[in-house]
């Protein structure tokens, strides 16, 4: 039997998930068990690869990867269509790389030229590789509504363009927005999970939580 | 077009960025192609990366002589045919074609056995560029002496262009063996270690804390059916190197597609079995006792 966040019996705990298809995985997991440490809360934090596993779920990061290859599996599998209601009857997304592209409604040239098939759940457009290849890949402390002087690691990274709609931008590297909020989606072009700063995983967890208590 | 910005603060290729770049690749299949054709092949198969080079490494043995860097106008070619990252591979030792590869704006270069090596006494200094690298090993002292002359991501050497899988499977084992090891010593037995390998000790303490390499490790060399890349993934790597397995199996697409799809569901054998079923011929294979000393690809590395 499964509880919801409306059930006035014991709390249990949260369960948090990170796409388990393609790349920095592990890194993500790890961030999010040292938040739910920090923040004193029990919560399970587990890879997930299949529909069934998105089903119980409270927050799905989608990590970092290729966006073409993750994508790719995405369309092959069901667990593209349960992500998409999941995420439209409230569950927390964050998606960071090629998973703010994965977001995105409007992918721009470069994502259209490579058939990457978007979830489309976010007002936004993105750009891939929009700072150039990997000799333009580079570190720098950015602000964002979420945490100021966050250590910023941008490998092949996109940008978003434009934000519209219910989506708001939460940060800029100059004129570029690098991280969009709408309701219980998080997008971030660069990769929180390769660093030490938990401010935006704990940040995310925490939305949750805040949810969970009401 | 990329955009250029003006902060002061920007860092370009540290070793964050450069692990980090391998640490994407976790999970994927990087494919060996050698013109624009092959590289939208292997991308339409999923491939995470592409490997650009002039032959793939079974022509390699058949064609003999010197093998080097691939023509600049193919790297070229190979860069605009696809989205996905391309890596290209250099002599061991050739600090002129690695510049050289850096300045195509190849994002990985891969200092690689496959090729002839270049110096006899010295590796690429890899600290010194700005792209990352990926070199390969037999054991964990060959693994420590590239991470520490600044590679970003091992490979196991294997055995290129065999279609034989065993050799592979002897480094990771040798790798993953080794370093089990070092969970038990002390110390003064660590400083050891450090020492027969020429390395740092806070490497080595490094490697013994968290009982794995501090980069990304990957197979390849000999990896030939969907069945050899999980096999691969079953012993601990973090994704594959598919070279002459491809594009020397009799329909390349599939066989593409086959591989990664037995990464991803490694520990799924029937999902294995699924996508095993009628590939056609895989690559001709070698056994590696028919090998003489100079078709041992593996044995290259530069004495210090």
């Amino acid at each position: 039997m499964s509880t919801t966040f409306s059930d006035h019996r014991r709390p249990r705990n949260i369960r948090l998930g990170v796409l388990g298809i393609q790349g920095a995985v592990l890194e993500h997991e790890r961030s999010l068990r040292k938040s739910l440490k920090e923040l004193g809360m029990k919560g399970d934090v587990k890879r997930v690869r299949y529909e069934e596993e998105i089903e119980g779920l409270d927050g799905l990061v989608i990590p970092g990867g290729e966006s073409s290859t993750i994508s790719r599996i995405l369309g092959q599998k069901k667990i593209r269509e349960k992500i998409i209601s999941r995420a439209e009857e409230g569950m927390h997304i964050m998606g960071t790389c090629a998973g703010a592209i994965l977001l995105a409604k409007e992918g721009g040239t470069a994502v259209d030229g490579s058939d990457t098939q978007l979830l489309e759940l976010m007002d936004i457009e993105v750009e891939r590789n929009a700072f150039g290849r990997q000799r333009r890949s580079f570190e720098s402390y950015v602000d964002t509504n979420i945490a100021k002087r966050f250590p910023g690691v941008f490998i092949r990274a996109p940008m978003i363009v434009n934000c519209w709609g219910k989506c708001t931008p939460l940060g800029r590297l100059e004129e570029v927005i690098i991280a969009a909020e709408q309701d219980n989606l998080l997008a971030l072009v660069f990769h929180p999970e390769l660093t030490s700063d938990l401010r935006i995983h704990t940040y995310f967890v925490q939305n949750i939580i805040k949810k969970y208590k009401k | 077009m990329p955009l250029d910005l003006k902060i002061d603060d920007l860092r370009y290729g540290s070793e964050l960025i450069k692990r980090g770049f391998a640490q994407m690749q976790k999970g994927g299949v990087i494919m060996d192609v050698t013109d624009a054709e092959e590289a939208a092949i292997a991308e339409d198969a999923g491939a995470v990366s592409v490997m650009a080079l002039e032959m793939v490494p079974a022509d390699i043995r058949e064609v003999g002589g010197v093998a080097r860097m691939a023509d600049p106008a193919k790297i070229k070619e190979i860069i605009d045919a696809v989205d996905i990252p391309v890596m290209a591979k250099c002599r061991i030792g050739h600090i002129a074609e690695s510049r050289v590869l850096e300045s195509l704006g190849v994002d990985m270069v891969d200092e690689s056995e496959v090729l002839t090596p270049a110096d006899p006494f010295y590796h690429v200094d890899k600290t010194d560029h700005d792209i990352p690298f990926v070199c390969g090993c037999r054991n964990l002292g060959e693994a420590l002496r590239r991470i520490e002359e600044g590679a970003a991501m091992m490979r196991t050497k294997g055995e290129a262009g065999t279609g034989n899988i065993v050799e592979a499977v002897r480094h990771q084992r040798a790798v993953m063996g080794e370093i089990r090891e070092l969970k038990e010593k002390e110390k003064h037995e660590l400083i050891d270690v450090a020492k027969k390998h020429g390395v740092t000790l806070k490497l080595v303490e490094e490697v013994a804390e968290r009982q794995r390499l501090p980069v990304v490790n990957f197979a390849a060399g000999g990896i030939a059916t969907p069945a050899d890349a999980a096999l691969m993934m079953m012993l601990g790597t973090d994704g594959v190197f598919v070279g002459s397995g491809i594009f020397k199996s009799e329909s390349p697409q599939v066989m593409g597609e086959a591989i990664v799809e037995a990464v991803h569901n490694f520990d799924d054998p029937e999902k294995i079995a699924e996508v095993s079923e009628g590939l056609g011929k895989a690559m001709p294979g070698k056994n590696i006792d028919d090998l003489s000393e100079e078709e041992r690809l593996q044995d290259r590395e530069s004495s210090r």
